[in-house]
């Protein structure tokens, strides 16, 4: 006993918390967990809430916020896209995260797929199935952007491979190719007046047609005009041979005159 | 202990005395008693044993190959498994977390066809093999926060950090708060956070931004509270505990050999549902583990007298 009491007791580096005092710490902790979960919330609504991203979204979506919500981000659009337009957002996206958006300036919409596959493997319906078909589809509005620099105003043709050597776009050519969508780097244009826009929108002229510019009747400087037809799938933004796009996607955005 | 006690475990309270045990327990305890040094011994000497990873091994084979048929099947366009873990479809079948599709169901305030098809084939998927089957063997956020607890450990052990446990309840809270949050706001809080889906779209789809908060998770389990998102937050856990409550494939515990020395109980995830193995506390010889386990193998590896085993239960019966 002696020998015991007259070694230095070892200093215990805390107090030793009683069972009532830890089962206390237990609940706080966990109590500050949820807190701080639930401080997330407004991070993710940020986003959201000030429309940082004003994305295009697939054929079909429904309206952004229940679009955001009914999407369970699984990305099975993603991979039955014939032509891998469809991309998942990352997290600057709030809620956003994980859902599909496409990029149509990187590679549109052509719907090479014919069926609008992505709704068919959207397993909740945030890309709604009451769409049969592409004309059916309201992804937004195309917008003529840059109308000084586009090659038909200014009465230019256009030949050659549009948007360079490296460009890793795909696009069903129809006439070439039934079924399967090509580079659109290997494809030729050789045209007098630049209609390429006009001449790859996947819906036809009710939705995208040229027209003479007012004051040039004699057809030499054109004009690509928007028609209410127009489901915005991007295409004439992709095939644009002007960088930055003259002709641009308006996500969501509605057919108005003008 | 009854269903409706290892239920009320799994949601947080702690685990009791069994109120009565059976006269074949009280007798496999009488044997141990005044046998202390034997069984030191014993366990001295299995300790010296390599430690066996039999089980663990093959459920990190089993994690991986799931997880990269995944990415196999979409980028050699095999479709044999589309989608990822939050919904996918198998040889076309739907496939959906039960616990995604039902917040979604609620964000929505409408309920999807296919989307419950695939839900509740994945339910008797998993009440089959055993709800929380799919954390250890199929979930990749478990196995990175395995390497992650195997991190923590180490450091704990040279004192640099400590487990800071939380009360287990919490996790019945966020599995209701992130409903309630759907359901009330439109948007699924818990989709955006949920490290499973990160994790598996990266394997699928290449790398995100957002496995930095996957990171920022690990590094709280390592440097804070040991396995804390799975211990404490994960709803699809909870969900697949529930479901798999009554499934035939479980681990069980025979008292008989056991020393309750309780190597058990230091490698689990859940350790509350081992609460069986501490002396006195075994109601039968033979128990059920609750429904809680993960059914990982981590006790069945490291358990040096067998008293853990893989059951099938009304196999054995059977054959």
């Amino acid at each position: 006993m002696a020998d015991v009491s007259a070694k230095p007791e070892p200093q215990p580096k805390r107090r030793r918390l009683s069972r009532h005092q830890e089962d206390r710490r237990r609940v706080l902790r966990a109590g500050l967990l949820t807190l701080g979960v639930l401080l997330l919330q407004p991070l993710a609504f940020l986003p959201v809430v000030r429309r940082m991203q004003q994305r295009l979204r697939p054929p079909g979506a429904l309206d952004e916020p229940a679009f955001l919500s009914a999407c369970i981000k699984c990305g099975q659009c993603v991979q039955v896209c014939p032509v891998q337009a469809i991309e998942l957002a990352d997290m600057e996206d709030g809620f956003g995260v994980g859902v599909p958006f496409i990029d149509a300036r990187k590679q549109a919409c052509d719907f090479s797929c014919d069926a609008l596959s992505c709704i068919l493997a959207c397993p909740t319906g945030a890309l709604s199935h009451g769409l049969k078909t592409k004309e059916e589809v309201h992804s937004g509005i195309a917008r003529l952007a840059r109308p000084d620099a586009c090659l038909a105003r200014k009465g230019q043709g256009f030949h050659g491979h549009t948007r360079g050597e490296r460009f890793r776009g795909l696009l069903r050519y129809e006439d070439h190719d039934r079924w399967n969508p090509v580079p659109v780097r290997k494809h030729d244009y050789d045209v007098p007046i630049c209609d390429l826009c006009v001449r790859e929108c996947p819906i036809g002229e009710t939705a995208l047609r040229l027209e003479p510019l007012p004051g040039h009747p004699d057809g030499k400087r054109m004009t690509p005009v928007v028609g209410k037809d127009c489901v915005g799938c991007g295409v004439c933004e992709m095939i644009c041979p002007e960088e930055p796009a003259c002709i641009v996607v308006d996500a969501r955005a509605e057919w108005s005159e003008a | 202990m009854s269903l409706l006690g290892d239920m009320v475990v799994m949601l947080g309270r702690a685990p009791r005395k069994p109120m009565h045990r059976t006269d074949a327990a009280e007798i496999a305890y009488g044997r141990k008693r005044g046998k202390g040094l034997e069984v030191a011994r014993l366990i001295e000497e299995l300790a010296a044993r390599p430690q066996s990873h039999k089980w663990r091994n093959r459920r990190w084979a089993v994690l991986i190959s799931i997880n990269l048929l995944f990415t196999v099947s979409y980028w050699f366009d095999v479709q044999l498994v589309e989608g990822s873990l939050t919904a996918s479809r198998f040889l076309g079948f739907h496939l959906a977390d039960v616990y995604s599709a039902g917040i979604v169901m609620l964000a929505q305030w409408h309920v999807p066809v296919n989307l419950a098809i695939g839900a509740v084939t994945v339910f008797f998927l998993w009440a089959l093999l055993g709800g929380r089957t799919y954390c250890s063997w199929v979930c990749p956020y478990h196995l990175v926060a395995e390497w992650a607890e195997m991190l923590h450990l180490k450091l704990a052990e040279k004192g640099l950090v400590s487990d800071h446990v939380f009360h287990r309840g919490v996790r019945a809270g966020f599995w209701l708060l992130f409903a309630l949050l759907a359901f009330a706001t439109g948007q699924t809080l818990f989709l955006a956070l949920n490290p499973i889906g990160i994790l598996s779209r990266a394997v699928v789809y290449g790398p995100s931004l957002a496995l930095g908060w996957v990171a920022m998770l690990l590094l709280f389990e390592v440097v804070y509270s040991r396995r804390a998102w799975c211990r404490y937050v994960c709803p699809i856990g909870l969900t697949f505990g529930a479901i798999g409550a009554g499934a035939p494939l479980r681990v069980e515990y025979n008292l008989d050999a056991c020393a309750h020395e309780g190597e058990c109980r230091k490698v689990c995830e859940v350790p509350h549902v081992l609460d069986m193995t501490i002396k006195g506390r075994a109601e039968d010889v033979k128990n059920d583990v609750g429904p809680d386990c993960t059914r990982c193998g981590l006790c069945v590896d490291v358990c040096p007298t067998n008293s853990l085993r893989f059951q099938i239960k009304g196999l054995s019966q059977l054959l």
